[in-house]
């Protein structure tokens, strides 16, 4: 029996939520006051995933960095891996909003894009 | 120099959504000023996701939320000059402002939005002990820094203050490759969202020291290094808790102030709790024809309600205009907060002037569990509603029927109050 505790953040409440697992999976979810807690605590221990957010160079284009975004979440222990990749990443302008940087990055099956235009100087 | 019926000054989120929800109230010329080179504002450093969840149902980065908004207000065809610096607004509306293909020149509109938005509190603000060196930031300068303009600030990292912003460099300088050792925060409560904290913080391992501040910097050059204290209840160091760090960078993540030098110069009243300018049910400014929406009027935890805000103060200037620029001598109730109850947006009400609605913006001072949110129209309660939690950190809003308001002829004031649940 393992146990792990948790804030959630569905709402400003906050509450401190305890997860007993056991052989990896959850036996019991307790100390949230609502259905919303219950399930991000569940999800959290088994599946944590979150949007990666960074920036990636651009050459020849009116700003030096552009804005990008994971198109979906990626399991939690990727972020850095898919941040390193990201920091060999060099694009020629113009940028779109939604064109591809990396497709697949670090293997995660996600694509990473652009969140911005970035116009050509 | 062409004139305009409505300028709007400012092109980030609440300037571009007043400019366009004026053009779709049927006004048609409308102009927006804005100093930096590009419109979106603040949003265009803001790479994070998290906006729109609102407006869009979607969750949104910065420049996408920005962008969404700037695509509309090139759809509808509204002009914008960008590089231009408004230097001056006077009673009388006449708006000075400069740039290199114009020079200077001045407009004369019949109305005014102001949506300058807010700045951060500095260092010289703060009155933290210590030498000057370089590495002290505010966590916006970092965060443009990096985002925008690909520069890491510094490699070994302390934070004060536990703003959204400080909480979100946190972070996204760990990504980077910084070390971000502590965030320290005076008071005992997270300025912050919960979200940022677990998804900023404690994802990365960050600890955060509430009750506790810089009470030292060294370093002659460069920031070599900082000292922490533990705070009484009253904000006041304890001898013996000091605690060493050593850093090169230290961000400040203190506080936001809106951004009121125009405002002040042209006489618009100012508000002392939000330093932002007093407004009515139409966001209009005690200089009539003049509005302000957005971090200017008070600062914002989420960007979809400046939206929200920055339209109905577009709204109601493109109503002013169209009305011929005059007003009734409408019957005006002041609103006074109570309890815990800070401020609110607005601080006065025209009920004959209203629409079907009204929205009250409020912050609390403090933290408070299982209270009920109150507004009366003189003796007479007109809503309640039940709070499990209220925060400083997170904004709360009201929504009044304005008919139940009319019932209460001899009220002579509105009150909002905090009351036990």
């Amino acid at each position: 029996m393992e146990k792990i505790d948790l804030i959630c953040i569905g709402c400003p409440l906050g509450c401190p939520v305890s997860v007993t697992m056991e052989n990896g999976e959850v036996r019991e979810v307790t100390g949230n006051t609502c259905k919303r807690g219950d399930a991000y605590a569940r999800k959290e221990v088994t599946d944590p995933t979150r949007i990666v957010t960074s920036t990636v160079r651009v050459k020849g284009g009116r700003l030096a960095m552009v804005s990008v975004k994971t198109a979906s979440d990626i399991p939690k222990g990727r972020i850095f891996d898919c941040v390193k990749a990201l920091q060999a990443v060099e694009l020629a302008a113009p940028v779109k909003i939604g064109q591809v940087v990396l497709p697949n990055v670090a293997g995660t099956g996600v694509a990473v894009v652009a969140t911005k235009n970035v116009p050509a100087k | 120099m062409k004139e305009y019926d409505l300028v709007v000054i400012g092109g980030g989120p609440a300037g571009l959504a007043a400019a366009a929800a004026a053009h779709e109230a049927g006004l048609r010329d409308i102009l927006i000023l804005e100093r930096d080179n590009e419109l979106g504002g603040i949003l265009n450093q803001c790479i994070h996701n998290g906006f729109g969840l609102h407006t869009f149902k979607e969750e949104l980065t910065g420049p996408e939320y920005a962008g969404r908004y700037i695509e509309k207000v090139e759809q509808l065809g509204i002009p914008y000059k960008l590089n231009t610096m408004v230097l001056d607004l006077a009673a009388d509306k006449t708006v000075t402002a400069m740039n290199r293909q114009d020079g200077l020149f001045q407009l004369h509109p019949k109305a005014v939005v102001l949506a300058m938005g807010c700045r951060e509190r500095p260092r010289g603000a703060l009155n933290i002990p210590g030498c000057r060196p370089a590495g002290i930031f505010t966590a916006g300068t970092a965060q443009r820094l990096v985002n925008m303009e690909g520069y890491l600030p510094g490699r070994k990292v302390v934070i004060l203050g536990s703003g959204d912003i400080g909480l979100i460099m946190a972070r996204r300088m760990t990504l980077e490759g910084a070390k971000v050792q502590v965030v320290a925060e005076l008071m005992p409560y997270s300025g912050g969202l919960k979200r940022n904290i677990v998804q900023c913080l404690d994802d990365y391992g960050i600890p955060l020291k509430l009750s506790h501040t810089v009470i030292d910097i060294q370093g002659k050059k460069r920031v070599e290094g900082i000292t922490l204290a533990a705070v009484d209840d009253k904000g006041r160091p304890i001898p013996g808790t000091e605690e060493q760090y050593d850093c090169d960078t230290l961000l400040l993540s203190c506080g936001l102030i809106p951004e009121n030098e125009l405002s002040r110069a042209a006489g618009v009243e100012l508000s002392p709790v939000t330093s932002g300018p007093t407004v009515n049910e139409s966001l209009e400014t005690s200089i009539p024809g003049v509005f302000a929406a957005g971090n200017v009027l008070h600062v914002h935890d989420l960007v979809d309600y400046v939206s929200e805000e920055a339209g109905a103060a577009g709204r109601h200037a493109a109503q002013y205009i169209a009305a011929g620029c005059t007003e009734a001598a409408w019957r005006t109730l002041p609103v006074s907060c109570q309890n815990g109850v800070r401020y609110t947006v607005p601080s006065a009400i025209r009920p004959d002037a209203a629409g079907e609605t009204i929205t009250l913006r409020f912050r609390v001072g403090n933290v408070y569990k299982n209270k009920k949110i109150a507004v009366y129209a003189g003796d007479a309660c007109i809503f309640s509603r039940k709070r499990p939690v209220l925060a400083p950190g997170e904004m709360e809003t009201v929504q009044l029927k304005t008919a139940l308001l009319k019932e209460h002829p001899e009220a002579a004031g509105i009150t909002v109050t905090l009351e036990e649940a």
